[in-house]
């Protein structure tokens, strides 16, 4: 079942989430990229209904883009947090979004920083966060080795240890995990942890 | 007994000069014959019977080397009752798209024929056939903004653009997932055990065909609510083509044929009763 967690470094944030499209018993894809490019210098990893998921986060990218074709400047990522949160406040009494959502992102003046959002709607700016079963996991070990001023080197052994600790405890585990990075360079994707491979054609 | 599988036969071409090609950008506007019927609302009434709910299915479609393979089976089952052994469940939305059916027939064939018009008018107005991307995302836009008002689709989008072959997963809950290999409906994961286990990227046309065949035929085999036929398409560059429709009854004594077994002890009358 999902995983999505995230964690701030020294000068960058990390965020992971499984790769899996569940239908009940089945597993569709094991290469289902959760982690949208907000931005240049943000990352949204989402996890929820399928459908919702991606309607609500093409939704959020799409808006972020337009704030800056009109305004010739991007959000903050505190501003992009606010605003997502928003919309997932507004969207709640009416059509909720059944999303949970780990926003990362880096900026100039404050640097990099991470959003826990859940779908409803609760904001909050953490260190380290964690959605879905495989939370009850890496929060713990996220708990135990996070320090402040993590290198990239650090950060990627803890998220390596929490993805392990998922896939030998956990046993609706997901077979495979991207990893994203945001820093002053930008976001980018960082590297897959894959256990099983899929068809031969990439991820949309 | 022989299936009726008049059913399953090809419709008259979707677009009129078919035998032109498909390759001009823009087809020559659609035509069909009429029934030729005295009663005609019978006819659609019965027409229509034909092709009630499609509960239980076993859809599979994936990406090769030479394109996309699709195939299903064509049984629709009202609970324990098969309503029908010849149900159309690879649906033609135009020469170089498919979509397959699960769940509601009625509403896969609506949204799909729905489908269809947005494709054509897309290919009016812009002068270009639609993607198989942009086709998967109108059709997935439409279902997700009727979600939980009780429609139930499970459908791949199949189909060759101008970026070579496309699949797309999309159902009613607002899913829409790319990938290289599907299955949907309550025979699937049956079908995925063979059809996983077979799959190469570099099969040929032929291979790919017999593999999608006998990935149906195994569904249908376990699955109570799969049968009928099993259908393949293949979509290539040219647009698709349909390769087989066998009865799976038939299929299962040509993959298994009957040995005569050994006899172990005769009968042999009663003496001197």
């Amino acid at each position: 079942m999902e995983c999505v967690f995230g964690l701030v470094g020294n000068g960058f944030a990390i965020v992971v989430a499984d790769s899996s499209a569940v239908h009940s018993i089945l597993v569709h894809k094991s290469n289902e990229d959760k982690i949208m490019v907000l931005d240049s210098h943000k990352l949204i990893a989402a996890s929820g209904e399928a459908g919702d998921r991606v309607q609500f986060t093409e939704y959020i990218q799409k808006n972020v883009a337009l704030y800056q074709f009109r305004n010739g400047i991007p959000l903050t990522t505190a501003a992009a947090a606010n605003f997502t949160r928003g919309e997932l406040a507004t969207a709640l009494r009416k059509n909720p979004y059944s999303v949970n959502i780990l926003l990362a992102g880096y900026d100039k003046e404050t640097g990099p920083s991470l959003y826990y959002i859940d779908y409803i709607a609760t904001l909050h700016k953490l260190d380290k966060g964690a959605f879905g079963y495989g939370s009850y996991f890496s929060l713990s070990m996220m708990d135990r080795h996070y320090h402040s001023g993590m290198s990239v080197e650090e950060a990627i052994d803890l998220v390596d240890k929490c993805i392990l600790e998922i896939r030998s405890r956990l046993v609706v585990a997901p077979p495979n995990f991207v990893i994203k990075i945001v820093d002053k360079d930008g976001a980018r994707e960082y590297a897959w942890r894959e256990s099983v491979k899929d068809g031969a054609v990439s991820t949309a | 007994m022989k299936l009726d599988t008049s059913g399953l036969e090809s419709t008259a071409p979707l677009f009129g000069s078919l035998s032109s090609g498909i390759h001009d950008e823009i087809s020559a506007a659609p035509s069909f014959a009429l029934p030729n019927t005295i009663n005609f609302d019978g006819f659609q009434k019965e027409a229509i019977q034909m092709v009630k709910p499609a509960k239980g299915t076993t859809t599979l479609a994936f990406i090769f080397k030479e394109g996309v393979m699709v195939a299903a089976d064509s049984r629709a089952s009202m609970g324990g009752y098969i309503s029908s052994q010849s149900v159309k469940k690879i649906i033609e939305i135009n020469p170089y798209m498919l979509g397959t059916m699960a769940g509601g027939a009625a509403d896969c064939q609506f949204w799909h024929r729905n489908l269809g018009i947005k494709c054509r008018l897309h290919e009016l107005a812009n002068k270009r056939r639609i993607s198989v991307t942009g086709a998967s995302k109108l059709l997935a836009n439409i279902l997700y903004s009727y979600r939980g008002m009780g429609l139930s689709v499970g459908t791949m989008i199949a189909g060759w653009d101008e970026t070579g072959p496309g699949l797309y997963y999309v159902d009613s809950e607002g899913g829409r997932l790319k990938g290289t290999r599907f299955s949907v409906g309550s025979g699937s994961p049956y079908a995925y055990g063979v059809l996983d286990n077979g799959y190469r990227y570099d099969m040929s046309i032929e291979e790919a065909a017999e593999l999608a065949r006998r990935s149906i035929y195994h569904a249908t085999f376990r699955d109570g609510a799969s049968g009928g036929v099993a259908s393949v398409y293949y979509v290539g560059p040219d647009g698709w083509k349909k390769l087989s429709g066998d009865d799976v009854g038939e299929l299962h004594y040509h993959y298994y044929p009957v040995m005569p077994s050994t006899v172990e002890q005769e009968m042999v009358e009663v003496t001197g009763a």
